[in-house]
């Protein structure tokens, strides 16, 4: 079956998207990301959408659901490098994916992370 | 109207066309605002192809409905006159004028030509007023089709030219905005600063809203998301440029703009723009 790698840099988590995003992958997602935060001990996680040109509504939930259980672990999340067309239809959508935090791209996103941290 | 042509509309247009042309054009010149030698000159000829064009259009047995293949040619020469008109700035009267003054010449030699005949001459008349009233709507129709395409292209070139993004500083955009916001122009000035923020990788942008002469409820919501898509793109917005008079209508109107950092002038945004990406200003005595 599909999974979505989740690499480790330091104590930060990088979940990079790239494929469609169905049900069953969101849930495995899910389930090994919080697996792996309470593993690796990290602080914050990172999710890439920089290669998805379509994000439904479903998959804007299941993005504002992660960054809610990551925070329940005490891992911040970062979600970076959203299209132009994307973020237009997210908001047409009126999903603002509140208590999410947003960057350009990774470097800026390791950035916040690390900013926030000190 | 599916009439049958007599054929003496046609006979009168090819045996007296010199003399129609002349009548023709007279009247027409004596109802023009403006004259000038250039204009009648090409009028005359624009005169003459219509008369040639009419005259195979009515020949004997033909329609006297235009919307018949016959008419073909006489329907594209007049579209082709009210473009010209459209774009030399010539009123739809004058436009329309062109075919309505060819009426009179036109039935003086039909009365003429049908002298002995009286019920030929009332049949015959009634038919051309007709045709002619065909010929000048379908002119006018031309000439308000010329006159929306002109719009259609103004709007196209003012949507391109209003929503300018600047590079103020490494990392700091500005989106001076000037005139009403619609749904359609903000979904432009959304694109182009999303896009701007993807090539620049800026991190703050700058919407300036002192051009912006009212704002409602819409024209917040649209700022509102506005600010929305750069935040999700992970760029922060600040809208600057707010006058006393807006300030009052946001309240009063009950828009929350609370979650957005909002300046008074484009100066103030910049100055916590420059701070937020971590430059130092300074002001150091100049030498004089």
């Amino acid at each position: 079956m599909d999974r979505i790698p989740i690499l480790r840099m330091g104590r930060l988590l990088l979940v990079t998207i790239q494929v469609d995003m169905h049900d069953r992958l969101a849930m495995t997602l899910q389930d090994d990301l919080t697996a792996r935060i309470v593993k690796d001990r990290a602080n914050g996680v990172l999710i890439d959408i920089s290669a998805l040109d379509i994000v439904d509504s479903f998959i804007g939930r299941m993005i504002s659901n992660t960054a809610a259980m990551a925070k329940i672990l005490d891992a911040r999340t970062v979600v970076v490098g959203m299209q132009p067309a994307v973020a237009i239809t997210l908001v047409e959508l009126g999903l603002t994916l509140e208590g999410v935090r947003t960057a350009l791209n990774v470097e800026q996103g390791i950035q916040l992370l690390q900013r926030s941290e000190d | 109207m599916s009439s049958i042509t007599t054929g003496h509309l046609a006979k009168v247009l090819t045996s007296n066309s010199e003399q129609l042309l002349n009548g023709w054009l007279n009247g027409m010149l004596s109802r023009m605002v403006r004259r000038d030698k250039a204009a009648e000159s090409e009028m005359a000829q624009q005169a003459s192809r219509f008369i040639a064009l009419l005259a195979a259009a009515v020949g004997e047995g033909r329609s006297y409905d235009i919307n018949t293949p016959a008419w073909g040619d006489v329907k594209a020469l007049l579209s082709d006159i009210s473009l010209t008109r459209v774009r030399q700035g010539f009123s739809p009267i004058e436009t329309a004028t062109f075919v309505f003054s060819l009426k009179e010449p036109l039935f003086a030699l039909l009365r003429t030509e049908l002298a002995g005949q009286p019920d030929l001459l009332v049949e015959e008349t009634a038919q051309t007023g007709t045709l002619f009233d065909q010929l000048g709507l379908f002119t006018i129709a031309e000439y308000q089709k010329g006159r929306e395409q002109v719009i259609m292209r103004q709007q196209q070139e003012l949507l391109e030219l209003s929503t300018p993004v600047v590079q103020l500083w490494k990392n700091v955009l500005a989106l001076p905005l000037i005139g009403t916001l619609d749904s359609a122009r903000t979904q432009v000035v959304m694109e182009s600063l999303l896009q701007k923020i993807v090539e620049t990788g800026a991190s703050i942008a700058i919407i300036d809203i002192t051009g912006v002469p009212t704002v409602d409820t819409l024209v917040a919501q649209h700022l509102l998301k506005t600010v929305a898509a750069a935040r999700l793109m992970g760029a922060d917005c600040i809208i600057s440029g707010i006058r006393p008079q807006i300030a009052q209508t946001i309240v009063h109107l009950g828009v929350n703009l609370e979650d957005v950092l909002t300046k008074a002038t484009l100066a103030d945004a910049f100055v916590v723009a420059l701070k937020r990406t971590g430059a130092i200003i300074t002001h150091t005595e100049s030498k004089q």
